[in-house]
């Protein structure tokens, strides 16, 4: 008896957690994997059809459109390619950027007021981020183009987020914008872990900066950033309301990204498109899959 | 340590220049006229301050931010709560039992942390509607704690399991419950970790869209995440305006960064360092 009550004692710790989590998200995560094998009538669930609403995303140019690419024409190339460039330019860019930031901040006074600064992007609602994005691009009130004013390249400025050539760049640079602020926070607390001797060690042994940083510096913050691209990654496939408010993936699906597309196959098509929206689902939680054995073996180390 | 070169100062701060210039921009156009902002909010040839933008935004016909803001606080403060007795109790079990499932639970846990919330929006809409919780505030506090459970179950573990074991070991010789254990003891000392994720989460579920998008479609449930690209539109853009709403709209997460900062940033980094 006393055995069996020690048994109960944790599953009654975790009852609300398992609760929360059965219904309201491993239910609706299974129920999307089946629901994507059905064939639908609008929001009428009909048969089994196997696998034909994946080769059907496949086919159709709003998730997949290699043809443009391959023409060097100017987007949409379909939101799953616009997803994979995403992810090929702000990946880099915010490990990069956030490591030279909180590199360059180690040392500078007032470098609380600077990152935070830069961190701001992370804290205010992602619709906000994009609104000021949308603000920034804006042809005659937007900073941006003030700046090519300036500097004589007038004849350059545009709304940014308004032509299909430039759109999806506009935005991935937008989002680079607003995570760089997550890589250097934690790029920076990564480096507070280094003791000085070390530096101090490597400077008396006649090493260069510029070695020191990709001898010393690099390899310490390695678990900082596989972190941050693991993040990185799941953000970059979670972009929505950015999107969202500032071009709504347009200009005619130029900068459409697979979040969008699903909400917008399920609630905007008529008829709604669910066959369609829960393969593409799938997809991106096949990806969540991958991308968590990762994370489990970064909190096992 | 080594002092920075002056050079390096400038560079540091035009980077932190540059990165909050934007911000500063939607500052300016939100106190400033739609005349004078729709040719540059950092021209000062004609310069006019007026709040006429936040009265327009708190008091606009479809989407008024007053109410938005209202509904937001009463939203985000009840999710909170449940995110941190939920999530606290299950990283209790997570740290101080052994039991059959604890991988498993684990690994789902973790993999819920990573899946993209765009992914289950069709059968989640279904579900909410077929427990006829679309329209309602129940509703959306219910998903968006679930949602944020992962995260926070994680964080509390990682902290639970740096508590020296004696602290429950002397409750357990006191014949004290394991309830009272977690509740008099382990709860006290983690003051600073309750803290955090209250913190995290009330700024989360305050600035999340998505769920609220699809779950309330009744505009006087609308939260202030839902009134930005209303009050926005599509061709006709009145910066002022929007700047306006968007300053409403992120003024509490920012105040609570602002003083929170300690808790807010330890959410972020122990999660980093530790996963």
């Amino acid at each position: 008896m006393k055995k069996l009550r020690k048994g109960i004692i944790p599953l009654l710790f975790l009852l609300p957690a398992l609760v929360l989590l059965g219904s309201l998200a491993l239910y609706p995560v299974v129920e999307s994997v089946r629901m994507s094998f059905m064939e639908w009538d609008g929001f009428k669930e009909l048969r089994f059809v196997g696998i034909k609403n994946y080769i059907k995303i496949f086919k159709s140019k709003d998730f997949f459109n290699p043809k443009g690419i391959l023409n060097l024409s100017s987007p949409p190339y379909g939101a799953l390619i616009h997803s994979l460039i995403w992810l090929a330019i702000f990946l880099p860019l915010i490990t990069i950027l956030g490591l030279t930031f909180s590199v360059l901040l180690r040392n500078v006074k007032g470098k609380s007021v600077i990152k935070s600064f830069i961190f701001i992007g992370m804290v205010v609602p992602m619709i906000v981020c994009g609104v000021v994005i949308r603000f920034m691009y804006d042809e005659t009130a937007g900073i941006i183009n003030a700046f090519f004013r300036l500097i004589g390249l007038g004849n350059f400025a545009k709304t940014w987020t308004a032509y299909p050539d430039t759109a999806l760049l506009a935005l991935i640079l937008g989002s680079v914008w607003v995570w760089t602020g997550f890589s250097m926070i934690i790029y920076a607390a990564g480096l507070d872990l280094v003791s000085e001797e070390l530096y101090d060690a490597a400077e008396i042994d006649g090493a260069s900066p510029w070695k020191i940083f990709w001898r010393i510096t690099v390899p310490i913050l390695k678990p900082c950033t596989v972190f941050i691209i693991i993040m990185g990654l799941i953000a970059a496939l979670r972009i929505f309301d950015m999107v969202y408010v500032t071009t709504y993936g347009g200009p005619g699906s130029a900068s459409m990204v697979l979040g969008l597309l699903i909400y917008i196959k399920t609630f905007v098509s008529i008829p709604s498109d669910l066959g369609s929206a829960t393969a593409i689902s799938t997809f991106l939680l096949f990806i969540a899959l991958v991308t968590s054995i990762f994370l489990i073996r970064q909190v096992k180390e | 340590m080594k002092k920075p070169r002056f050079s390096a100062y400038i560079i540091a701060w035009l980077i932190g220049v540059i990165w909050i210039l934007p911000f500063m921009g939607l500052f300016a156009a939100s106190i400033r006229p739609y005349e004078e902002v729709v040719y540059g909010w950092w021209r000062l040839d004609k310069l006019s301050i007026t709040l006429k933008s936040y009265l327009e935004a708190l008091d606009h016909p479809t989407s008024p931010m007053s109410k938005a803001v209202f509904n937001s606080v009463i939203i985000s403060i009840p999710t909170t709560i449940l995110v941190v007795t939920a999530a606290s109790l299950a990283a209790y079990a997570l740290a101080m039992y052994k039991f059959g499932f604890k991988n498993l639970l684990l690994f789902v846990i973790i993999f819920i942390l990573a899946v993209p919330v765009t992914s289950i929006i069709p059968p989640l809409f279904f579900q909410m509607h077929r427990l006829r919780l679309i329209n309602t505030r129940a509703g959306l506090i219910l998903v968006n704690a679930t949602w944020g459970l992962p995260w926070s179950i994680l964080f509390f573990k990682n902290f639970f399991l740096s508590i020296p074991k004696n602290f429950v070991e002397s409750g357990r010789i006191d014949g004290a419950s394991d309830f009272a254990i977690y509740g008099l003891i382990i709860l006290p000392i983690a003051k600073s970790a309750l803290i955090s994720v209250a913190v995290l989460e009330f700024v989360w579920t305050w600035n999340s869209f998505l769920f609220p998008l699809i779950l309330l479609h009744n505009s006087d449930l609308w939260t202030v995440t839902q009134c930005i690209p209303v009050i926005k539109g599509v061709f006709h853009i009145d910066w002022s305006l929007v700047s306006a709403a968007a300053l409403i709209a992120m003024i509490f997460p920012l105040i609570i960064f602002i003083f929170l900062q300690k808790y807010y940033l330890k959410g972020i980094m122990v999660g980093a360092i530790k996963g």
